[in-house]
């Protein structure tokens, strides 16, 4: 029952990347050349996986929180803060190091308060983690007294710009973060339990997993993820933007999660397959401004990505097509 | 005091008491200038706020409302100032417009099975993408009806005055609370939050009911957007970016229990004035930063969900565990 569904569905999400990277390469031409200069690689293709790394390391996380039955609508205003704590710090003269660990140390307290308002005060989900979405941001202006914090400190930029065996450092990251977790849920009971509290949290009590310290867990690495994503995204711009820094991301980590092929209702989910979708979205972002549409026009597909998603999961749709159900997917998800 | 009266009754004492202390220190915030200010400020949110309300106490979330109020005042300023509608008529048009949209997502969520929140997501994705769509710019409009509306003010003795579009979010939280207590629309609304399969045995027609609620709550953020757009007179694509927070704060500052089935339209107003106070305070301090309002805000969220699980905790224990999204 656990690997069934994953089997099933390694293909859409990776015949979905694969169509849009193609309708890229069909309006730009050039879209799979990768050239390499100064020792690095670089092309559209390298630049999909390096701006959607933010996003894929974001739905990492996301992946846990939303397989509980949960969400975590304050990975953005996380990521700003922790974005303005390393700045603010390496400004001040601290080592890098030491400001990037604050700054991830200071997610994961975001992270546990959230896990702690879920998990030991019984709040749904939505609202435990809007607290911290709607003072989060104050907070990140509290830390760079309204400014945008500029620094130059040349460690902490190769976090955002640097190269690691040519491929963007944050794209390397991303991509070590996601084999980490996956090993950690795959290889280990944790990922079947927290299946267990997405589909039952109380039978899952009751027969014995620890729902509260698992949920605490799940949230705490929502919470590092979006530290992660948030030190990225200070260092690409070499500042700490608190109005700006991941606005909206959590709805495009969530987005994600779910064309992953992760269920909103809990119990099924894939962490690996999300990485895909958050680089699924940024084709799309990247072949919408390409083709020179307005960047507004990406909410309009991706509004329509999820009513197609919503469509495919729902059992309505399931019922109709019962029919074709010998088929693997009835419907192309692209 | 009727128990269920308690959360209620606790955000009107808090926002006295914030009133209160705010007055000690400033005594110039007790003015009738202040208080019509209060309305007119934070009418678009209020009206906003009543529909969220209803969702809210259906058992479900609505995302879309910021998108909505921003799509709808770029729909009315370009049917008036591009195609020299009456505003009369794109009022109209757009209440219409917005009517469908949430028709559209009612009938999403209830016969595709999935969460609220993530049909309204898509929602908002589709209003703000749509309104970015139509214009990127800010369109003014210059219509002398706008005018007339904003001549429409009533003179309180203090120098205060009360604004239509102030009065205006007044009534609506009037009808509110009218259509949520006194209707059988109501009774289905609070029914189907306190437990759908318990509602749709008891004979609510949970279908309906759902589009109902969704169409209420969009159609309430269009006003919203027509409010928004005689405030500043103009439309913009991103404007209210956000405003569903707000509204979700002040439904649930205004004692509505998240998990459905419970609350009051007339709390969401104390919410929405508490909201206002918070900035308002924040303004005549003048040495605090704006980014205290979004920490206030947080933190007075935190406080009133923690409440309501302590007064629920205690009177109704036999409650299962919310695991509703």
């Amino acid at each position: 029952m656990k690997r069934l569904p994953l089997e099933k569905l390694a293909n859409p999400q990776l015949l979905a990347l694969l169509a849009v990277l193609l309708v890229n390469w069909l309006l730009f031409p050039n879209f799979f050349r990768i050239t390499w200069q100064d020792g690095r690689f670089f092309g559209s293709l390298i630049d999909v996986i390096n701006r959607g790394a933010p996003v894929a390391i974001l739905a990492v996380g996301m992946t846990g929180v939303i397989a509980t039955k949960g969400v975590d609508l304050s990975v953005g205003a996380i990521m700003a803060v922790c974005g303005a704590v390393a700045a603010t710090m390496v400004v001040a003269g601290y080592p890098t190091p030491v400001a990037v660990l604050a700054a991830l140390a200071v997610g994961l307290a975001c992270g546990l308060w959230n896990g702690f308002l879920v998990a030991v005060l019984d709040i749904q989900p939505i609202i435990a983690t809007l607290v911290l979405m709607v003072a989060g941001r104050g907070i990140a202006q509290l830390i760079t007294e309204g400014s945008i914090v500029t620094f130059n400190d040349p460690a902490l930029i190769f976090i955002g710009t640097g190269s690691f065996a040519g491929l963007p450092m944050a794209a390397v990251i991303a991509f070590t973060l996601m084999v980490l977790v996956t090993l950690l849920v795959r290889r280990t009971a944790i990922g079947l339990f927290i299946q267990a509290i997405g589909v039952n949290r109380a039978a899952a009590s009751l027969a014995g997993i620890h729902s509260r310290m698992l949920l605490m867990l799940v949230y705490a690495l929502s919470g590092l993820c979006a530290a992660i994503a948030g030190v990225i995204v200070a260092a690409d711009i070499r500042g700490a933007d608190a109005n700006n820094s991941g606005l909206w991301l959590e709805l495009d980590a969530i987005l994600a999660v779910v064309i992953g092929g992760t269920s909103l209702l809990g119990g099924k989910f894939s962490v690996p397959l999300a990485v895909v979708g958050a680089l699924i979205i940024q084709a799309m972002n990247t072949g919408i401004l390409v083709s020179g549409f307005p960047p507004e026009f990406n909410l309009i597909v991706k509004a329509g990505m999820i009513i197609l998603i919503l469509m495919l999961q729902s059992p309505l749709v399931g019922n109709l097509l019962g029919f074709f159900k010998r088929d693997p997917k009835p419907a192309n998800p692209k | 005091m009727k128990r269920s009266l308690r959360p209620l009754a606790a955000t009107a004492v808090i926002f006295l008491i914030a009133y209160a202390i705010s007055v000690m220190q400033f005594p110039g915030m007790l003015s009738t200038r202040v208080l019509g200010n209060f309305l007119t400020d934070n009418a678009f949110l209020g009206i906003a706020a009543v529909g969220m309300t209803f969702v809210i106490i259906s058992g479900g979330i609505d995302l879309s409302v910021g998108a909505v109020i921003g799509f709808t005042g770029v729909l009315v300023a370009v049917l008036i100032s591009w195609l020299g509608f009456h505003p009369l008529f794109a009022f109209v048009i757009a209440l219409g417009v917005a009517g469908l949209f949430g028709a559209a997502m009612g009938l999403t969520i209830h016969y595709l099975q999935v969460p609220s929140f993530i049909v309204t997501l898509a929602g908002m994705f589709l209003a703000r993408g749509g309104a970015a769509v139509i214009t990127q710019d800010s369109v003014p409009i210059n219509h002398e009806f706008y005018r007339t509306i904003s001549d429409l003010i009533i003179r309180l003795p203090g120098g205060g005055r009360l604004s239509f579009i102030g009065l205006l979010m007044v009534a609506v939280f009037l009808i509110g609370a009218v259509i949520a207590h006194r209707t059988r629309f109501g009774s289905y609304v609070y029914a189907l939050g306190g437990n759908p399969v318990s509602a749709e045995l008891m004979g609510v027609p949970v279908a309906r009911t759902t589009v109902q609620i969704y169409m209420l709550s969009s159609m309430l953020a269009a006003l919203s957007g027509i409010v928004f757009s005689l405030y500043t007179s103009a439309g913009y694509p991103l404007a209210a970016v956000g405003v569903e927070l707000d509204a979700i704060s002040a439904v649930v500052i205004g004692g509505t229990l998240l998990t459905g089935g419970y609350g009051f339209v007339l709390g969401t107003f104390i919410g929405v004035m508490l909201l206002g106070l918070v900035q308002t305070y924040i303004i005549f301090d003048g040495t605090l930063s704006s980014w205290w309002t979004k920490i206030v805000i947080g933190a007075l969220l935190f406080l009133f969900i923690v409440l309501q699980r302590i007064i629920f905790a205690a009177s109704a224990p036999g409650e299962e565990s919310p695991e509703k999204v």
